[in-house]
């Protein structure tokens, strides 16, 4: 199945960031295709380089330039990031910024939206 | 391409209007979907009714508030906008409290959302192609 992925919520403060992760990781390993993966709302703070967790805890924004690295698509909303100071700049490799005409066409062409957020 | 091709996708709204921008931002993905080549519907439900009540000020709260943007919705080519019926009695609303989306072309007759049950809200979830949750 062709999958597409919303994330609503920013990085540690919620799980919805590392279920959405998981839910990729175990999608790919039962042989699903992941479409794109899409950041809206506060979820566009997950990608940025600034982040600097503990080291014994999970690197977020590094777990998804991973999954970019892939070869998927991971899209940051421009709209959404622009209100929270979120710019190319700041941003992990692998991931870019577009707009919401690319949530639509994951929208139009996977054959199932999974959002993560509240 | 023809109506019966496109994607239907559908967007539920069920959080309460403001204290959150899920729905302010959710109203952008709406605008901007409506572009593209996608059968959209909108269906307000649970604690989402409130964004449709008529006569919000949201002066006070130092937002700019889209009242003003769902007004508009059918000039958005968004015509196909559904409240469930249980959620507005829940919450002591009335078809009278909900705002204009638009007007008709031809009678110029202001358009309201239309009530609906939850049986009819299940029936259309089925056909969707995807469903975007705010």
């Amino acid at each position: 199945m062709k999958l597409a992925v919303c994330i609503y919520e920013g990085p540690y403060n919620h799980e919805a960031s590392d279920s959405a992760y998981n839910f990729i990781k175990a999608a790919i390993v039962k042989g699903h295709e992941i479409r794109g993966i899409f950041f809206y709302h506060d979820g566009v703070y997950n990608v940025t380089k600034l982040m600097d967790p503990p080291q014994d805890d999970r690197h977020i924004a590094n777990r998804w330039s991973e999954l970019g690295a892939s070869g998927i698509d991971i899209v940051v909303c421009i709209a959404a990031a622009k209100r929270r100071g979120i710019v190319d700049d700041v941003l992990v490799p692998n991931v870019r910024i577009s707009g919401l005409g690319q949530l639509t066409m994951m929208a139009i062409e996977a054959d199932r939206m999974v959002i993560f957020g509240d | 391409m023809s109506e019966e091709n496109k994607k239907k996708i559908m967007f539920t709204v069920r959080k309460p209007p403001h204290g959150t921008i899920y729905v302010y931002e959710g109203l952008e993905v709406k605008l901007i979907m409506a572009a593209y080549d996608a059968d959209i519907s909108v269906v307000f439900i649970d604690d989402g009714v409130y964004a449709l009540k008529a006569g919000q000020d949201t002066r006070e709260l130092g937002i700019k508030g889209f009242e003003a943007t769902y007004g508009v919705l059918v000039d958005y080519e968004i015509q196909k906008v559904f409240v469930d019926r249980k959620s507005m009695e829940e919450r002591g609303l009335t078809e009278d409290d909900l705002l204009v989306i638009g007007e008709d072309e031809d009678t110029e007759e202001p358009i309201r959302p239309k009530m609906v049950d939850s049986s009819e809200i299940a029936a259309m979830m089925a056909q969707q192609h995807n469903i975007l949750s705010f």
